[in-house]
């Protein structure tokens, strides 16, 4: 299914929960915030939570240097 | 007193007379001094913040001047503390403000001391730890504080007003695995990047100290130069769960939370050993160093030099580091290589 991920359109697996698409998209799970279609979805919530198709996710690395 | 020293920005409609004044009255505290920091400390002094409390451990090093703004071959070359060569430089920027340099680690035991007295903080710092603790310190005094952060070409920013907006916790809740993030030393950092958080970062300061909270970005704000993308997630309500500013839980302020670090007596070395429950996944770690140190590593531990210190890592997190018995020079090295 498509969906879009920080602006750019992306084909993904169906059936995915939140927690699982991170991980399909190979994003280190334990430093990014993800808001998906406009609310942030804690991370205590990524497994309980369903990507459907046309679902818009921005992702937002937490960064540590300075 | 040199008077159209700020008339350009009190020409600009969002500032204006009352602004400046605001400015002019306003406390300001600068966490780390290093390429953000150096980068907030030059504005904000240029915008006329009264005064400006600078605070790092570190030393000036000349792998630091293509982006530290501040600083000069002649800081690099006296290895003059960072704050010392910030206040140097901006009594020569401005002579009209305040500028307090104290060279210190910022840790559980003078934090809430250094947020205290001041209308605001803004991150300048180089490692997850110090930014709980800022959070932790700020939401249980009331004070706004700006994280800002930048590694390679990318940054992140964010506005947190106790109270008001969410806090670092609530969107981050537990701080990263040691050595799970790259850092400046690991994957490099290029001088844009901190030009721009930086400017974010002394913006929102601009707009909180002149009352102006309703012109904030209120987002989770991350940049890419190279890439030329801006992205934002939108922050709503503060997350009544959030251990810190939900619960009131200052974790990172209590003693028994703390890491301890020892100078080895007779062996010129430092032990760091973090707080308990820290794992660190070393080949992923090695991966990183490895581009730019010689690595050594077996199950146990990795080993990698630099300027003659030898650095001594462990599953556990735990770290010894040789070559030095000066505790805040050990634990800038720890918070350059291993990001926490």
């Amino acid at each position: 299914m498509k969906i879009v991920v920080n602006g750019e359109p992306k084909e993904v697996p169906l059936g995915l929960s939140l927690q699982r698409l991170i991980e399909h998209l190979e994003i280190p799970t334990e430093r990014v915030a993800v808001e998906l279609n406009l609310d942030v979805v804690p991370k205590a919530k990524w497994p309980e939570v369903d990507v459907k198709e046309e679902d818009k996710l921005e992702i937002i690395h937490f960064v540590g240097g300075g | 007193m040199i008077q159209d020293r700020y008339s350009r920005q009190i020409l600009f409609e969002g500032i204006g007379r009352e602004g400046q004044e605001a400015l002019g009255r306003a406390r300001v505290l600068i966490l780390g001094c290093g390429a953000l920091g150096a980068s907030h400390a030059e504005m904000l002094s240029r915008a006329g913040v009264g005064c400006l409390r600078i605070v790092d451990r570190d030393f000036v090093e000349y792998s630091n001047l293509q982006r530290q703004t501040l600083f000069t071959e002649s800081d690099a070359e006296e290895r003059l503390p960072k704050a010392v060569a910030a206040k140097n430089r901006l009594a020569e920027v401005n002579s009209e403000i305040e500028v307090e340099a104290i060279v210190a680690d910022v840790n559980f035991s003078n934090a809430e001391e250094l947020v205290s007295d001041v209308d605001l903080v803004i991150d300048g710092s180089d490692n997850f730890q110090v930014r709980y603790l800022i959070n932790d310190a700020c939401v249980k005094l009331g004070r706004p504080w700006i994280y800002g952060a930048a590694v390679s070409s990318y940054g992140t920013t964010m506005t947190i007003r106790p109270g008001e907006t969410p806090c670092l916790r609530c969107i981050f809740g537990e701080m990263p695995p040691a050595g799970s993030a790259p850092t400046c030393d690991t994957a490099g950092v290029v001088q844009p990047i901190i030009a721009s958080v930086s400017s974010v970062q002394v913006t929102e300061a601009i707009k909180v100290l002149t009352g102006q909270t309703d012109q904030l970005h209120g987002s989770l704000l991350q940049i890419d130069i190279w890439r030329g993308d801006w992205r934002k997630i939108k922050m709503k309500s503060p997350d009544a769960d959030c251990v810190c500013c939900g619960k009131r839980e200052f974790e990172f302020l209590s003693e028994e939370n703390q890491e301890t670090l020892t100078s080895l007596c007779g062996r010129n070395a430092v032990q760091i050993m973090p707080a308990a429950g820290t794992e660190i996944d070393l080949a992923r770690l090695e991966e990183s160093l490895a581009k730019s140190l010689k690595t050594e590593r077996n199950e146990y531990l990795l080993r990698f030099s630099l300027d003659g210190r030898t650095v001594t890592l462990f599953r556990d997190a735990r770290a010894i580091i040789q070559g030095t018995d000066d505790v805040s020079e050990a634990r800038a090295i720890y918070s350059r290589y291993v990001g926490n």
